[in-house]
């Protein structure tokens, strides 16, 4: 006797019978052709393929190798992170956005921690160096994720060595994350009120150095594929979406920006002290994927020079702190970086533990309950790899938010592969999305 | 918004441990008075100029933390968002999304949508907040006027089950096809599974003691 499941099909098999759930709508499409008498071919592209970047799904319907049309299906990596958040203090919320858009974790964290700092009414009140810290971490998050952008760009398109090369350039990069953070990825460094912890000793020298590496290596892809025949062939002209399509689907970040449009919130509405850095927004007009490919390929140069001017900043600012001082907001535990990550530091426990009872109450309460902050809401928006990334927090005045969304640049951003695959061929809708640069992770969060 | 009685809830002081710090102050809900600084008062200016019945949509303005938020009436949404894009002085092109947020006790207004809105040609944002009982969750759709929205829609419907009249094809986007429910509710649970470590049971976040 089995009882009847409306959402899986049954089949007997020799091993017994075996229910298999099966997606209504790529059936129902399948009927529906079927009863059509012109023929049509519908190719489904994902969400299990290499070039679709993670787990993007695209439903295409073709005419030979042409696209009519171009559907894309996400979903495949929602995690429930905003719902988590909702459960958690303002503090561990940060831990869980960072994994949102997992290439670019540090602008997910300062985008969450502006919105907090604006609910608590402290953005005034961020130490400087904190925010030197933001902006360094932030320009050499951008190199490592355009890296991504440009050398899976690049593979999918069935250029390999770019990739090699720009993953051997990410590397660094992401050695840097670890000397600072103690995690190449999702590092939860950038918190309400500041950052977790100083840059170690040495870390700025070693910065300037990694920046001089980069700089050269970048050349080897610029040789590779600036002027590169095929690659034109490839990208000019392809995925074209100009400024009125932009606009009104929302675009932001190097896809408006190959439209002609110099939209880049780090000028338009600078945050974290971005309009005491000097640095050009890169546009092109050519609205294609080529002119993606070279405004990211500029902005790993301006990036540079911001860390660079970073720096110099971060020389001058020594010793200084880099949360804020408020004491019922500033995490209470003195970090380090130890050989299995960032912890609490020793003498910060043998304080607590100790010496003073008050310091451990201050620690137990902080870290368990969290801090209060004022009931309203806030959008808070920075300029990421891939775009916008808004932030709307909204808090009825507890301990933990009422309510976390993320705007993510490249779920909005997706939509726009129908408007650039149409019409073109079935080759070039690889091109497209990659251009786009869309990460799962963000998309579904 | 809700009151929270128990045992670590505060009331009255906002401050159970003297490590909360922040005095916490009930959620504003009244509209702000005039003038409200910045280009805010422009904005309302020229809206109002531009949309006679003005008066009659907006239910009421709220500047908050440097941020302008127009309360708009449901049924005047999509008349408003038409003025808002395409009025001259106005221009706001581009919708960054919508975003749902449910309000439980807030009795036949239970669910509020939220669309922040973008001028690039004058950089400046502004945010329009709609609300809809739980027992009738129709929204107009913007896609017309921001195709943008088509995303941010089925997701607010995905979440919500705000249902956007007009939408061209509304569907859930993130959870699957036939899933029951819209889990960013309040009445929602978080759920999650009980993890059994050593003996001793660790039960889903949503079910833990709360210091709320």
């Amino acid at each position: 006797m089995t009882t009847r499941d409306s959402y899986a099909s049954a089949t007997d098999t020799t091993e017994g019978r075996v229910y298999s759930v099966t997606g209504g709508d790529w059936d129902s499409l399948v009927t529906e052709i079927g009863q059509t008498k012109e023929e049509r071919v519908v190719v489904n592209m994902g969400p299990q393929h290499p070039s679709t970047h993670g787990v993007l799904r695209l439903v295409l319907e073709l005419e030979g190798e042409t696209i009519t049309e171009a559907r894309a299906g996400i979903g495949y990596l929602h995690t429930g992170i905003e719902k988590n958040t909702e459960y958690r203090t303002w503090t561990q919320g940060v831990t869980f956005v960072t994994r949102m858009d997992y290439l670019a974790p540090i602008f997910n964290e300062t985008a969450y921690c502006l919105g907090v700092e604006k609910l608590l009414g402290i953005t005034n009140d961020i130490p400087e160096r904190a925010s030197e810290i933001r902006v360094l971490m932030m320009e050499l998050n951008r190199i490592s994720s355009h890296m991504v952008a440009l050398g899976t760009g690049a593979l999918e398109l069935g250029a390999l060595s770019p990739m090699i090369f720009a993953f051997r350039e990410r590397e660094k990069v992401l050695d840097v994350f670890e000397m600072v953070s103690g995690l190449r990825m999702n590092m939860a460094y950038v918190r309400p009120g500041g950052v977790a912890q100083d840059l170690p000793k040495g870390a700025v020298a070693k910065i300037r150095e990694t920046v001089n590496e980069l700089r050269h290596n970048f050349k080897d892809n610029e040789k590779l594929l600036v002027g590169n025949t095929i690659w034109m062939l490839r990208t000019k002209g392809i995925g074209y979406l100009d400024l009125a399509g932009c606009t009104t689907l929302g675009i932001t970040g190097p896809v408006l920006r190959s439209a002609g449009m110099p939209w880049d919130l780090r000028k338009t509405d600078p945050y974290c002290g971005y309009e005491n850095y000097e640095f050009d927004v890169v546009t092109t007009d050519t609205c294609d994927v080529y002119g993606r490919f070279l405004i990211r390929m500029q902005e790993l140069e301006q990036s540079l020079r911001i860390i660079e001017q970073a720096c110099d900043k971060l020389d001058k600012s020594e010793g200084q702190p880099v949360m804020v001082a408020d004491k019922k907001i500033a995490w209470p535990s003195q970090l380090s970086v130890g050989s299995d990550g960032m912890g609490n530091s020793l003498e910060h426990i043998r304080e607590i533990m100790g010496t003073s009872m008050e310091s451990l109450i201050h620690h137990f309460k902080l870290v368990t309950e969290g801090f209060r902050v004022p009931a309203g809401q806030v959008y808070a928006a920075v300029e990421s790899p891939r775009g916008e990334t808004g932030v709307h927090l909204v808090s009825d005045g507890g301990t933990r938010p009422y309510r976390v969304h993320f705007r993510e640049p490249s779920f909005n951003n997706l939509q726009a592969t129908s408007a650039m695959a149409e019409g073109g061929m079935i080759a070039d809708v690889i091109g497209a999305v990659a251009s786009i640069d869309p990460v799962m992770g963000g998309v579904d969060r | 918004m809700s009151e929270n009685i128990g045992m670590f809830g505060a009331s009255g002081s906002g401050d159970t441990s003297g490590f909360g710090g922040l005095v916490r102050s009930a959620a504003n809900f009244g509209s702000s008075e005039r003038p409200y600084g910045s280009y805010f008062d422009e904005v309302t200016d020229e809206l109002e100029r531009a949309y006679p019945e003005f008066s009659d949509a907006i239910e009421k303005v709220i500047v908050d933390r440097g941020e302008l938020t127009l309360h708009v009436k449901r049924e005047k949404l999509f008349e408003t968002a038409m003025k808002l894009r395409d009025t001259q002085s106005l221009r706001f092109e581009v919708c960054l999304g919508v975003n749902g947020v449910h309000y439980p006790e807030d009795k036949s207004r239970e669910l509020h949508a939220v669309y922040p809105l973008l001028s690039m040609t004058h950089n400046r944002r502004i945010r329009l907040e709609v609300s809809v009982p739980d027992s009738d969750p129709h929204l107009p759709s913007l896609v017309e006027v921001w195709a943008g929205n088509n995303w941010h829609e089925r997701e607010t419907w995905d979440m919500f089950g705000i249902i956007f009249d007009g939408h061209p094809g509304l569907t859930r986007i993130l959870m699957p096809d036939d899933w029951p429910g819209h889990p960013q509710r309040k009445d929602y649970p978080l759920g999650g599974i009980p993890i059994e470590y050593k003996g001793a049971t660790v039960p889903a976040p949503s079910e833990r003691r709360s210091y709320r």
